[in-house]
């Protein structure tokens, strides 16, 4: 880790967004994680998203676990809400935050030991829920905090770094999230920013549960030779599908591509994701063909990475249970607290 | 992005060459600007560390007069330093060499050892600074080296120019002592009116260093009538020095915008001036004077009239009035060059009872004949090589002023430097066209995981103000210094807002993962990782792009993924992060020193 502040002084031409914020005012504290962690790099594409995004910081609340890629939200956006909850019980919380003021900007951050095994039910149910939130896996494949054993979402046959091979199945987290109902599914590389800032950016404007796994390498315990989440493995093996704009209104295309080279999709809001095709057929609002090309390049030994599902037309847990637009916080004290003559009333209601 | 090893990788369009002592000199942009090369991170961190004897030294080396140009410097390495474009201004670079001077200790146990005498003979013309230089340079290589000087005490304009309330004498008189002590025979009082004869006096090698000791005239009506009450401001500034004039009328025009006409405007206050004005042709932007030094004149109550032609001096029974000016403005011909075009509007008039012109210098070289085979070009200067300083007669060289035109303290040293490095080639035989490199020390500031041995953590200061002197009270003594000089705690204070620019980002590319950690962590964004290209193109896309084309990118290849490393080093803050955040010791934060090397056998090792 690092003890020196990192300087304030930036570069003289640092542009601003359309609130006036540099880049650098959605930073946080500087990272007591190691050096070289890719859980770094996640960090500093969500400061990036959010700045290009010109999220108002207080409008945004950042929830996480426990383990090394739950202390990263005390690293960007320190001016915005946080909740640092119990291992594996981010979801719950951030239900219950979403559910009593929905008008906030929900930023689930975990890694794969707190939601691929101890969270792995909170995980499921709260994308089964539909929760309107960003869920951001940061997937090591190892629990660094304890030292480098297997987690849960290892590759079947990758080594540690002792030598030792993994004989379990590894939890592939996106095709869980496929099947329990995500709206919006990326996968990514923490090493790619060019890739992963613009899935956030996707993912923080998408209205339903979207669901990130990035893949980021553990530079102390899973960067070696034999391991499969390693940076060397991960770009050679990397098969991305498509490369992804997030258009928030309507502004022309700019650059000129091909015919078929290029795919718009719009969503429920009116944003448009624009993604540039890399592979031929891929159709990225096929959930079924999804998750089939998903399992057939993991056969291959590949690792899928872009945008590899979206439902334009995506609801969220607010919209199927029909509760009030209004966030709880705004309600005034006889709505909430309506006295013990309406609960009767309910209650007779229900006998 | 499927980029493996089999990928075909070639050598980067321009990897930089980091083993050329130019790239990393040219980084600590301070050292760079300066004439001398003084290597200033170096002695600001001992500074801070409070080890003002060896940062002394550190200065004395290079510029052999720490304790006066911490006053008088022209300051070259302010406008370049990084600090200025990082943040709002440089690090008062000259006067924290001050400080190393005003707290030292008794130095004489660190004067060079003088070497028994190896039967080479060198006489000096003019006690300068430039002169001094060489003297001090080759006096303890065994040289019998002899200075001449018309006036009474070493150290030419330095005494007779420079204002006691900008430097006191006894500072002169100390920085003088250290070399007139390595034994060189001071022939003081003895002008030298011929080359010709001292060139026949036997001396091995003769160095010029007079200096530009003609003030410009200015030839308008009047001139002759009201002699009596026209100076030349660097004749009358002498005569100010060695006491020979003490006061001057009540109302004063100094015409001219040079440092020189600030040093009259501000002497002239002090010696019964009370309406003092300086009056220059051009716009105050254009003056030639140091910004501070303008600032300095304008606290003092003197005003700054631009835009005004002398036109003529009015006087009346023989005695000076006042000034008539043209009043111009700046207009561009249609070439596009700045041109001053009259306004058309009535002259303007100034009441005064005493003028100083501060035009300009010249050189003169009455006492060079022209039947020698010294080789004078067009302007009447002598031909004298830029590097080697050496004139068309092979053992006479020239520096300081005397050689292209007056420039300033610094730059005189630089040349004594230089013509000292020439003198020993020469007389060792050696082609001197051919310059010693720089002596080139790298060491790793690497200490622990985290721990480098130079302060890392950036400072947020602005810039301290030194201390002056109430104004009341130094307007009355043309002896008492204004500015008082940082104590040690504002030294220590502003040495910390030093970057430590010599302090170098180096990379290998070989170790690096391609993490981005230090794209991640570098304040600046200075650091991006990309497909390589030339270097316009790489210029522009970078993660901020780099517009200042005097700045180096650093570029390096032979990366895992084919793509380049590309630093751009204009704002680095060399905050080590980037180091720190490296987890296989790719960056690591490694001190240049560059030393560059003087006469000596150093320079003729080849």
């Amino acid at each position: 880790m690092t003890y020196i502040v990192k300087p304030k002084l930036h570069h003289p031409s640092l542009p601003k967004n359309g609130l006036g914020f540099t880049r650098r005012d959605y930073e946080g504290r500087i990272s007591t994680l190691c050096a070289g962690c890719g859980h770094d790099s996640i960090s500093a594409a969500i400061i990036q998203a959010c700045w290009e995004l010109s999220i108002q910081p207080h409008r945004l609340a950042k929830i996480s676990g426990i383990g090394c890629s739950s202390k990263t939200p005390d690293y960007f956006l320190s001016q915005s809400h946080g909740f640092n909850s119990v291992h594996g019980r981010m979801p719950s919380v951030l239900t219950g935050a979403n559910l009593a003021n929905r008008d906030l900007i929900y930023l689930g951050v975990s890694g794969d030991g707190d939601s691929a095994s101890i969270g792995l039910g909170q995980f499921a149910h709260s994308i089964r829920r539909g929760v309107n939130m960003s869920y951001i896996v940061e997937n090591n494949g190892v629990y660094g905090l304890t030292k480098g054993q297997f987690s849960a979402t290892s590759d079947k046959g990758s080594k540690s770094k002792k030598g030792i091979e993994n004989t379990e199945s590894g939890i592939d987290l996106v095709a869980l999230a496929l099947q329990l109902g995500a709206t919006y599914v990326g996968r990514s590389f923490s090493g790619d920013k060019d890739q992963l800032v613009p899935l956030i950016k996707g993912a923080l404007s998408h209205h339903g549960p979207a669901f990130l796994d990035v893949i980021s390498p553990c530079v102390a315990f899973n960067n070696h030779a034999g391991s499969t989440k390693s940076f060397d493995y991960v770009r050679e093996h990397n098969e991305a599908v498509n490369r992804l704009d997030v258009i928030l209104g309507r502004t022309p295309i700019t650059t000129e591509y091909k015919a078929g080279e290029l795919r718009e999709v719009t969503q429920h809001d009116g944003s448009v994701l624009r993604l540039r095709k890399l592979s031929e057929d891929y159709d990225p609002t096929n959930r079924i063909a999804a998750a089939n090309y998903l399992q057939e390049r993991h056969a291959e030994g590949e690792i899928v990475t872009g945008l590899l599902y979206v439902d334009p037309e995506a609801t969220d847990l607010h919209d199927r249970l029909g509760t009030t637009t209004t966030p709880l916080n705004q309600l005034g004290g006889g709505t909430l607290t309506p006295g013990a003559e309406a609960l009767a009333k309910i209650n007779a209601g229900l006998r | 992005m499927r980029v493996g090893t089999a990928k075909q990788r070639g050598r980067a369009l321009q990897a930089t060459d980091i083993s050329r002592p130019d790239y990393f000199h040219k980084v600590v942009d301070c050292q760079w600007a300066c004439p001398a090369h003084t290597p200033v991170p170096e002695y600001i961190r001992l500074i801070a560390d409070r080890r003002y004897t060896d940062a002394y030294m550190i200065n004395w080396k290079s510029n052999v007069f720490p304790g006066i140009l911490g006053r008088t410097c022209d300051r070259p390495c302010e406008p370049a330093c990084r600090r200025g474009r990082v943040e709002e201004e440089p690090v008062a670079i000259c006067r924290l060499k001050r400080v190393a001077a005003d707290n030292k200790s008794d130095i004489t146990a660190l004067l060079p050892k003088v070497a028994p005498s190896n039967g080479k003979k060198i006489a000096c013309i003019g006690a300068g600074p430039a002169s001094l230089t060489v003297a001090r340079d080759l006096a303890p290589l065994g040289y019998e080296v002899h200075v001449y000087d018309g006036d009474k005490k070493a150290g030419g304009m330095i005494r007779s120019q420079i204002p006691r309330f900008r430097l006191p004498e006894e500072v002169i008189d100390e920085e003088v002592s250290y070399i007139t002590a390595l034994g060189p025979v001071m022939h003081l009082q003895q002008r030298v009116d011929s080359l010709k004869s001292l060139l026949s006096e036997g001396y091995d090698a003769i160095f010029v260093g007079t200096g530009a000791p003609r003030g410009r005239d200015l030839d308008l009506p009047g001139r002759k009538e009201a002699a009596a009450n026209i100076h030349i401001g660097i004749d009358w500034l002498s005569n100010v020095s060695f006491e020979h004039i003490n006061k001057i009328g009540k109302r004063v025009i100094v015409l001219g915008g040079g440092n020189t006409a600030m040093d009259c405007c501000r002497t002239a206050r002090r010696l019964g001036g009370e309406d003092v004005k300086v009056i220059v042709r051009s716009g105050f932007e254009e003056m030639k004077a140091s910004p501070w030094e303008k600032e300095d004149a304008i606290g003092e109550d003197i005003p700054i009239l631009n835009y005004l032609v002398p036109k003529a001096f009015i006087h009346e029974g023989g005695r000076l009035t006042g000034m008539t000016f043209e009043k111009v403005k700046a207009e561009k011909d249609a070439k596009g060059r700045r041109q001053l075009v009259p306004t058309g509007e009535p002259d303007q008039h100034f009441a005064c009872d005493d003028v100083l012109v501060a035009v300009g210098q010249e050189n003169a070289f009455p006492w060079i004949e022209r039947d020698i085979g010294m080789q004078f070009d067009k302007w009447d200067m002598p031909v004298v090589g830029q590097e080697t300083m050496q004139s068309s007669i092979p053992n006479v060289f020239f520096g300081g002023d005397a050689a292209f035109g007056p420039k300033n303290i610094i730059w005189a040293v630089a040349h004594g430097h230089a013509a000292a490095v020439s003198i020993d080639m020469f007389l060792n035989g050696q082609d001197i066209a051919v310059r010693p490199a720089p002596g080139v020390t790298v060491i790793s500031q690497k200490m622990g995981i985290h721990e480098w041995s130079y302060d890392n953590d950036v400072a947020n200061d602005k810039r301290f103000k030194v201390p002056h002197r109430d104004k009341a009270q130094a307007l009355k003594d043309v002896k008492a210094e204004v500015e008082l000089g940082f104590d040690q705690t504002l030294g220590f204070k502003e040495a910390q807002r030093c970057l430590n620019c010599d302090v170098q980002t180096v990379f290998t590319a070989k170790v690096c993962i391609e993490c981005d950690a230090c794209v991640d962590i570098c304040p600046m964004d200075c650091i991006t990782f990309t497909e390589d290209a030339d270097e316009a193109e790489l210029r522009t896309q970078l993660k901020a792009p780099a517009l200042n084309l005097g700045q180096d990118l650093y570029v390096a290849d032979g990366l895992p993924t084919g793509r380049v490393m590309v630093k751009d080093e204009d704002v680095c803050l060399h905050c080590g992060l980037c180091a720190e955040r490296c987890p296989t010791g790719a960056w690591d934060m490694q001190k240049y020193l560059i030393d560059i090397t003087q006469a000596g056998p150093k320079c003729r090792t080849r």
